[in-house]
């Protein structure tokens, strides 16, 4: 026997939990499996759909606009505009501290780097930030955490035109961390405004926080941090510092490991659960049984192997960076059913010699048909009930593109209403 | 252009910096586990650093990165490197190899670093190693407890000892002392005359632990009272302890020395057919994980392939999920349960396997109280430098606790059941006792 769903969901990235709840929502009996956490820990948390073309034209203004010109073999002209928008509004009901949703115009954030950013969706936490608001701004870094130094950023911004004053100012954070303290750290003591030493005094960390920047703060009209404002409760973290300091607070979304990241999460998950589905994490799906269909996938539990069975099953695996996708020297290959993934047998032409350039491995990844159905090398779908979301999926360049986060949603959407559909 | 340029004249076999270089001889003076490879495999994303429920309320520890892959590669260049005394603030918990995207093995690396710092840099005759060393030999204790258990259960928390224990032993005197059973499990299996289902093809070994054994038998009874209703032959081969407490407090001899017994006896059931179960996670944990990392024992690695999670097995093996779909539950366990699920089953995949088998299941509810650390960490909260970490540890899920609905715990883990206990007072019961009090009369 077997442990038994509808549909089963292979990875727990944005694709796998899109196309999850997706299925869920369509009334399958869901399960979901991951091998350890996915690289949406990893994220900015923005949701970008389309920030620049693959010529790299942009930023665009509409990523909407810009989907009958992409190429044949990108996801979103596979899967068409009206579903790419489905599947925004599917995101738009289940995150709901998500912004940017009320129109289809991207929005411009700056980054820790100091640029702007286009992207289709952001965390509320971040809402105060937008580049296109004319208020002044003040940032403020902590001495502890370089990966964000806000009197550079501020510099950045302006030499980007920004329509508002930005000025940037570091401080320590207060109670001295250690230098590498970790995020969770920071978020945990703003949360709980929990104890920390202050010239020989124990206070609130939140409260002593507030005292630092108070002083800084001249006649700007929101202050950016880094994102490290609360864990469970960001909006109550902001919410307090925003009472005490009388201006508008937000994060600065981050690199990783990503607050923001962690806190999608973590909302999808219990979104997911809320829809009825079953999900485990930990151990990764090794093999499977069956020849034109699969039949059974097994999980390797620490050596012992446990046999999952369903209807239809979900590859949502990632790309070459969650390991979806892995190459040795000879070749690029699909590590748990094989797919093929398209590749030059030349592995020097895999790579461009410009750091820049267009680097063919960046759109590594199995071609799907319409129905997102990885493909052999003949063009015949490999299993008639494996469907492919997200990274690992190729015929698009997320990162020259910015695009990740629209085609994991877009196609574990896709996949997971024709997976629940079939199965029932 | 680099002379690896045509692939052709390549051969990744062949060592291509000079004559000298053997690749396998890097670290020649090691004959322990080479984990560099783990190492490498690490890109410093600190995913692992996000888990840490130690370094979410430690400042002063420096989180699993480090005493992993770093702390790896700071003994391997450098000769004299000891390893850092912050391994023994870790807690065991492991949630850092749950969650490496990379699939480095920080269980392996920690509990090995920290069976290294405790050989060479600990002192035999202080008084935290002899604490650690009776708090790591649970069993022991608790065999001796056992045969006197109204005794033992009135000293072990008799005010005046517990003050002397807190003062001499630092073993902190918030803690209640869990109680010993009157009657063990194995006192009763061997009165009740063994198994009472004898089945050629359906067989499991059980691995009870010391808990289920000295401290709640009724969850061993339930396990048997549910395998016999599915027509499985129980067998109950002798055991030692898992080796769990000892692993995290780096007394890696003493766990060497009962997982030889454990493979020997638990292999032999194998050969007679049966797949060994545990109740406790820790437990299934350890034989499934820890040992193959850390031991080499004939057989180690058969035990790790056979060895499942009791209501895992069920879920594999029989229609149970039906069965409790159909079922009610009334009387004592007509509840609203509040569950917590264990670190060390979130390691094997089995975080939500509570919440999704009793679903369905009438006359209770289960209510997830999230991913927080219980903070007890087995022997962790037992100690008294530790003991106010490993409450701001457990105050998310203490909280968390009270917020829902039920007002009776859940859990797989005697410790963390100890520690849901110790914060909000609440009676904790173990899986296996609802399905038997779902399906048996």
């Amino acid at each position: 026997m077997a442990i038994e769903s509808d549909v089963l969901v292979i990875g727990g990235g944005l694709a796998g939990l899109s196309s999850a709840i997706s299925a869920a929502r369509e009334g399958a009996d869901v399960r979901l499996v991951t091998y350890k956490q996915s690289t949406l820990r990893q994220a900015s948390g923005l949701i970008d759909v389309l920030g620049y073309t693959p010529d790299g034209e942009g930023p665009l203004t509409d990523p909407y606009d810009a989907i009958p010109e992409l190429p044949d073999e990108h996801p979103y002209r596979l899967l068409g505009e009206d579903t790419v928008r489905e599947a925004m509004s599917m995101f738009d009901e289940v995150a709901d501290t998500y912004r940017g949703g009320h129109t289809d115009v991207n929005a411009l954030l700056p980054t820790y780097g100091g640029t702007v950013k286009p992207t289709a969706r952001y965390p509320e936490g971040a809402a105060a930030g937008l580049a296109s608001d004319d208020r002044d701004l003040l940032l403020v870094g902590f001495e502890a955490m370089p990966d964000f130094d806000a009197p550079h950023v501020a510099a950045h911004l302006e030499a980007a035109g920004v329509p508002f004053d930005v000025r940037g100012e570091t401080i320590q954070f207060p109670g001295d961390l250690m230098d590498d303290a970790k995020v969770t750290r920071y978020a945990k003591l703003l949360e709980n405004n929990g104890p920390v030493e202050v010239r020989g005094r124990e206070r609130g960390a939140r409260d002593a926080l507030v005292e630092r920047l108070n002083p800084l703060i001249e006649d700007e009209g929101r202050i950016g941090l880094p994102a490290v404002l609360g864990d469970a409760d960001a909006a109550g973290v902001r919410a307090a510092l925003e009472a005490e300091l009388g201006i508008e607070v937000f994060e600065v979304p981050a690199t990783p490991p990503s607050m923001p990241g962690v806190r999608l999460e973590d909302r999808l998950f219990e979104a997911f659960d809320e829809a009825g589905g079953n999900f485990e994490s930990g151990n990764p799906v090794v093999s499977f049984d069956g020849q034109d269909r699969v039949e059974t996938v097994y999980v390797d539990k620490q050596n012992a192997r446990i046999p999952y069975s369903a209807e239809q099953f979900v590859l949502a695996t990632g790309g070459l960076v969650g390991k979806g996708v892995e190459s040795d020297r000879e070749h690029v290959y699909e590590p748990i059913f094989d797919c093929h993934v398209e590749h030059s047998e030349d592995r020097y032409d895999w790579f461009d010699e410009a750091v820049f350039g267009e680097h063919p491995f960046a759109g590594f990844g199995v071609d799907p048909d319409a129905e997102l159905r990885p493909l052999d090398s003949a063009g015949s779908p490999e299993f008639e009930n494996l469907r492919a979301a997200g990274s690992v999926l190729g015929g698009y360049d997320f990162a020259a593109e910015k695009s990740g986060s629209g085609v994991s949603i877009a196609t574990g959407y896709h996949a997971g209403r024709l997976a629940a559909q079939e199965a029932q | 252009m680099s002379d690896a340029r045509d692939p052709t004249q390549f051969d990744p076999i062949v060592p291509n910096t000079g004559e000298e270089y053997e690749p396998l001889e890097v670290f020649p003076e090691d004959d322990g586990f080479d984990l560099r490879p783990g190492a490498d495999s690490c890109y410093k994303c600190s995913t692992c650093d996000t888990n840490c429920p130690v370094a979410e309320v430690d400042d002063d520890f420096p989180g699993p990165k480090f005493q992993g892959p770093e702390q790896w590669r700071l003994k391997q260049t450098d000769d004299d490197y000891e390893i850092d005394p912050s391994i023994s603030e870790c807690s065991n918990c492991l949630r850092c190899d749950t969650s490496c995207p990379s699939g480095v093995n920080l269980a392996q690396m920690h509990n090995t670093a920290r069976g290294e710092y405790v050989d060479n840099q600990v002192s035999k005759l202080s008084v935290k190693y002899i604490r650690n060393r009776i708090l790591a030999n649970y069993r022991t204790s608790a065999y001796f407890a056992s045969m006197f258990p109204r005794t033992a259960n009135f000293f072990m928390n008799f005010g005046p000892v517990r003050w002397a224990m807190e003062k001499v032993m630092h073993i902190p005197s918030e803690r209640e002392f869990p109680e010993f059973a009157t009657q063990t499990f194995r006192q009763w299996w061997s009165e009740r005359g063994g198994a009472k289902v004898h089945s050629d093809d359906k067989k499991i070994a059980y691995f009870h632990g010391c808990y289920s054994n000295y401290n709640t038998p009724e969850v061993a009874k339930a396990l048997v009272r549910i395998y016999e209703h599915f027509g499985y032959e129980v067998m109950v081969p002798p055991q030692k302890c898992s080796g769990t407490p000892m692993f995290a407090n780096g007394m890696l001899d003493d766990a060497r020395r009962h997982a030889e017994t454990n493979v020997e006896e638990l292999t032999a059931a194998i050969e007679e057919g049966a797949d060994v179960v545990a109740s406790c996670t820790s437990c299934s944990m350890a034989l499934r994980n820890e040992y193959p990392e850390l031991f080499d024992i004939d057989g180690i690695d058969d035990l790790a392939e056979h060895t499942y999670d009791a209501v895992e097995y069920l879920r594999i093996h029989t229609d149970v999920r039906q069965e409790l779909e159909a079922a009610e539950v009334s009387g004592e366990l007509e509840e609203e349960f509040a569950y917590h699920a264990p670190c060390h089953a979130r390691n094997q995949g089995l975080e939500r396997q509570a919440i999704e088998l009793f679903r369905d299941l009438d006359g209770v509810a289960v209510e997830d109280v999230g991913e927080s650390c219980s903070g007890i960490s087995g022997t962790y909260g037992w100690k008294s430098e530790k003991y106010e970490k490993s409450m701001e540890i457990g105050s998310e899920m203490f909280e968390h606790m009270e917020e829902s609905e039920g007002t009776t715990g859940m859990t797989e883990c005697p410790t963390c059941a100890s520690q849901m206990e110790h914060g909000t007072g609440y009676e904790v019961r173990h899986p296996l006792e609802l399905i038997e009090a779902a399906l048996i009369d």
